[in-house]
C-alpha cells in the first residue's frame, strides 16, 4: 500500500492516482457504518459503544500517526492532549450544570453544554498547549524528544490531579446530555454517527496533508535533516506546525472522549495512555494514513476480549505485541506478506 | 581580473586544540571550476561546511557575490544559490529519485506550505525535477526509491538535486568518491558538460578528474592554502610536490 514515494504522475492518470490514495479510508468508514447498522439491527449497544471508543482512539492513533510515522516524532505526551480537550468539555459542562459562570481572572464564562461551541474551544485551548510544548520539545530530538514530551505528559496529568475544584484525582463527571447544535448526542447511535463524521474528516485532512507540499517536507524531515537544510529549508518550522495538528486533532477527540464516556478524568491522560497510543500506531503500521486506526480497533478489541478470558490478560497481550511486532514490520497493513512466508514454511515442512 | 565571486578570507576553525581550519584564503572567480586538492585530513570537508553554513568558522569572513555570507544560515545560503553535494551521499532514501529532485525544486520555489493539493500534480516541479534526473542520466531510474539505487546512481542523485536548485556556485564534496572507473569516468565527462554553465568548487581526490576539470587549482595543507594556480603550475610547484603530490606519487 502507500508507501513513502510518489507516484509518478506519467505514468497513471493524475486524477485517479489522486483519489486512490482515499480508497483504504473510504473502505474503512462503510465499515463503520456497516457495524452501525448491524448492532441496530440486533440491538446490540454495547458494540455501538465499543465501536465508539475505537473511533476515537483511531482518530487519536491517525493523528498521532501523522507526527509519529510520517515526521518522525515519538511523542509520549498525545494522552495530555485527550485529557485537555475532554478537560474543555467536562469543565464547561459542570459549569452549565451548576448555572455557575467560569472565573477566570476578572472574566466570567457562562458553562455550555454544546459541542458546537465546546468542540472550536477545545480546539482554541489546545492549540496554544500544543505549540508550546511542542516549541520546546522540538529543540531536542531522538531520545531526548521522547523524554521531554513524557515530561510534559506528566506535568499535565498532575496539573488535572491538583485540580481539586473539579475532581482532582476522581475526575469529573458530566450530567448534563452533551449536544451539538439540535443534536442529542447522549443518543448512541447519534453520537456513533457523530464521531464518525470527525474520523472521516480526520482521515481526509490528514491523507491530503501527506502528500501536499507540506507533508513532503515533513516526510523528508523525518529521512534527512542535514539535507533538507541543504537545499533551504529549516525543518523546525514544519515540525512544529505538524505537531500542533496532530495535537489539535487528538485535543477535539479528548473532547469526544469526554463526551462518550460522561467522564473524565487524569487517568485518561496518565503516560501509560500515551505509551499505549503509540503502540496502536505502530501495530496498525507507521507508513499509511488510516493503518492506525486499524491499529486502535486491534489494540482495543484485543484488550476487551483477554480481559473477559482472564486476570492475566496483560500478559497474553504482551506477547501477542511482541508476535505482531516482530512477524510484521510494517503494521498490520502487512498482513499480506505474512500469507506467502507462512506458505513457505508449511511447503518446507511438505519436504 | 574582476571581484571573485566566492571568497573566503582568514578562515580560522578549531576543534579543541587542533585548527582544522588555519587562516585560510581562498577567491573562487565567477564563471571558473576550482579544485580544492589536498592530503587526508588537510581540512576539505571542514572548509566546504562552513561555505555551506554547517559549521560556522571562529575568526575570519566568507563572502558571496560581495555579500558577508559569514554569520548567514545554511538555508538562506542555499536559497541564494550556494549548493552543496556531499561527500558521503545524502539523500532522502524512501523518496523516489525523482521526488529527492522534486523537492529540491520545492525548496527554491519557497511554496512549502502549501496544504491540500498533492505536491505531484505539480507540473511545472515535476517536469523541471525530471529534467534534473535526465541530466545526470539516471532518467530511467527516476522511479526507483532512493534507498535501492547503487552507490554511484546516488552519487548522481546528489548532483541532481544541487542542480535542481539552479545554484550559482556548486560546493562538489568528491562527487566520485567510492566509485568505479566507469562511473568515474562518466561523472568526469557530466562535470564537463556543467562547468560551462556554472562556478564550481570542486573537492576531488581523482587527480586525472582535477587535471582534466579545474581551470584553477588550490592546495589546502594543514588547514591552509599553500598555493593557488594554473593546473600546469601546480603540478610544476615544488611546495605542493613536497608536501602532497610528492607523497602519492611514489
Amino acid at each position: 500500500m502507500a508507501d513513502l514515494s510518489l507516484i509518478n504522475p506519467d505514468r497513471q492518470s493524475r486524477l485517479l492516482a489522486s483519489a486512490q490514495r482515499f480508497v483504504p479510508a473510504l473502505v474503512l468508514v462503510v465499515a463503520l457504518v456497516g457495524i452501525l447498522a448491524y448492532a441496530q439491527s440486533a440491538g446490540d449497544t454495547f458494540l455501538i459503544r465499543v465501536f465508539t471508543r475505537i473511533m476515537i482512539f483511531g482518530i487519536v492513533a491517525v493523528a498521532l500517526n501523522f507526527v509519529l510515522g510520517f515526521g518522525g516524532m515519538v511523542s509520549l505526551m498525545h494522552a495530555s492532549f485527550i485529557g485537555v480537550g475532554g478537560y474543555v468539555v467536562a469543565i464547561l459542562a459542570y459549569h452549565d450544570a451548576n448555572l455557575e459562570p467560569l472565573m477566570i481572572g476578572p472574566f466570567a464564562f457562562t458553562g455550555t453544554s454544546d459541542l458546537a461551541i465546546l468542540l472550536p474551544l477545545a480546539i482554541v485551548v489546545t492549540v496554544p498547549f500544543a505549540a508550546l510544548t511542542g516549541l520546546i520539545s522540538l529543540r531536542t530530538s531522538g531520545t531526548y524528544f521522547i523524554m521531554i514530551t513524557l515530561a510534559f505528559n506528566q506535568m499535565a496529568y498532575y496539573f488535572f490531579v491538583a485540580l481539586q475544584a473539579y475532581g482532582g484525582e476522581d475526575g469529573l463527571q458530566i450530567i448534563n446530555p452533551i449536544t451539538f447544535g439540535g443534536l442529542d448526542l447522549s443518543q448512541r447511535s447519534t453520537f456513533y454517527l457523530f464521531t464518525l463524521s470527525v474520523l472521516a474528516l480526520t482521515l481526509v485532512l490528514v491523507t491530503l496533508l501527506v502528500d501536499s507540499k507540506f507533508g513532503i517536507v515533513l516526510r523528508a524531515a523525518a529521512q534527512n535533516e542535514r539535507r533538507l537544510s541543504a537545499i533551504g529549508i529549516a525543518p523546525l518550522r514544519y515540525k512544529l506546525l505538524a505537531f500542533v495538528i496532530s495535537g489539535t486533532l487528538t485535543g477535539m477527540a479528548g473532547a469526544l472522549l469526554a463526551t462518550g464516556q460522561q467522564f473524565i478524568s487524569p487517568a485518561d491522560m496518565s503516560w501509560s495512555r500515551s505509551g499505549e497510543l503509540v503502540v496502536m500506531v505502530v501495530m496498525g503500521g507507521l507508513g499509511s494514513v488510516s493503518g492506525p486506526l486499524v491499529g486502535a480497533a486491534v489494540y482495543l478489541g484485543l484488550e476487551l476480549i483477554l480481559e473477559s478470558w482472564t486476570e492475566y490478560w496483560h500478559l497474553a497481550f504482551g506477547l501477542l505485541i511482541v508476535a505482531m511486532v516482530t512477524l510484521l514490520r510494517g503494521g498490520i497493513a502487512d498482513l499480506g506478506t505474512l500469507v506467502p512466508w507462512l506458505g513457505r514454511n508449511v511447503s518446507g515442512g511438505k519436504n | 581580473m574582476s571581484k571573485p565571486f566566492l571568497e573566503v578570507r582568514n578562515l580560522v576553525k578549531r576543534f579543541g586544540g587542533l585548527a582544522a581550519t588555519n587562516n585560510c584564503s581562498l577567491e573562487v572567480m565567477r564563471g571558473e571550476t576550482h579544485a580544492l586538492i589536498g592530503p587526508n585530513g588537510a581540512g576539505k570537508t571542514t572548509l566546504i561546511s562552513q561555505l555551506q553554513g554547517q559549521i560556522r568558522p571562529d575568526e575570519g569572513h566568507i563572502f558571496l557575490d560581495g555579500q558577508d555570507i559569514t554569520e548567514t544560515s545554511m538555508e538562506r545560503r542555499a536559497l541564494s544559490g550556494m549548493a552543496r553535494s556531499f561527500q558521503i551521499s545524502s539523500v532522502f532514501p524512501k523518496f523516489t529519485a525523482i521526488a529527492n529532485a522534486a523537492l529540491a525544486v520545492q525548496a527554491r520555489k519557497g511554496d512549502s506550505f502549501r496544504f491540500l493539493g498533492a505536491a505531484w500534480l505539480d507540473r511545472a516541479m515535476m517536469d523541471e525535477a525530471r529534467e534534473a534526473i535526465e541530466l545526470v542520466g539516471l532518467g530511467d531510474r527516476a522511479e526507483v526509491l532512493a534507498q535501492d539505487l547503487s552507490h554511484g546512481e546516488r552519487r548522481q542523485l546528489e548532483l541532481a538535486m544541487v542542480l535542481a536548485m539552479r545554484p550559482s556556485l556548486l560546493l562538489l564534496d568528491e562527487p566520485m568518491a567510492g566509485m568505479g572507473k566507469q562511473d568515474s569516468a562518466r561523472m568526469t565527462r557530466l562535470l564537463a558538460d556543467l562547468k560551462k554553465n556554472y562556478t564550481i568548487l570542486l573537492v576531488e581526490h581523482d587527480m586525472n578528474a582535477v587535471f582534466a576539470l579545474a581551470d584553477r587549482v588550490s592546495v589546502l595543507v594543514a588547514g591552509r592554502t599553500i598555493a593557488t594556480g594554473s593546473p600546469a603550475d601546480i603540478r610544476a610547484n615544488d611546495d605542493v610536490k613536497a608536501a602532497y603530490l610528492g607523497h602519492r606519487q611514489h
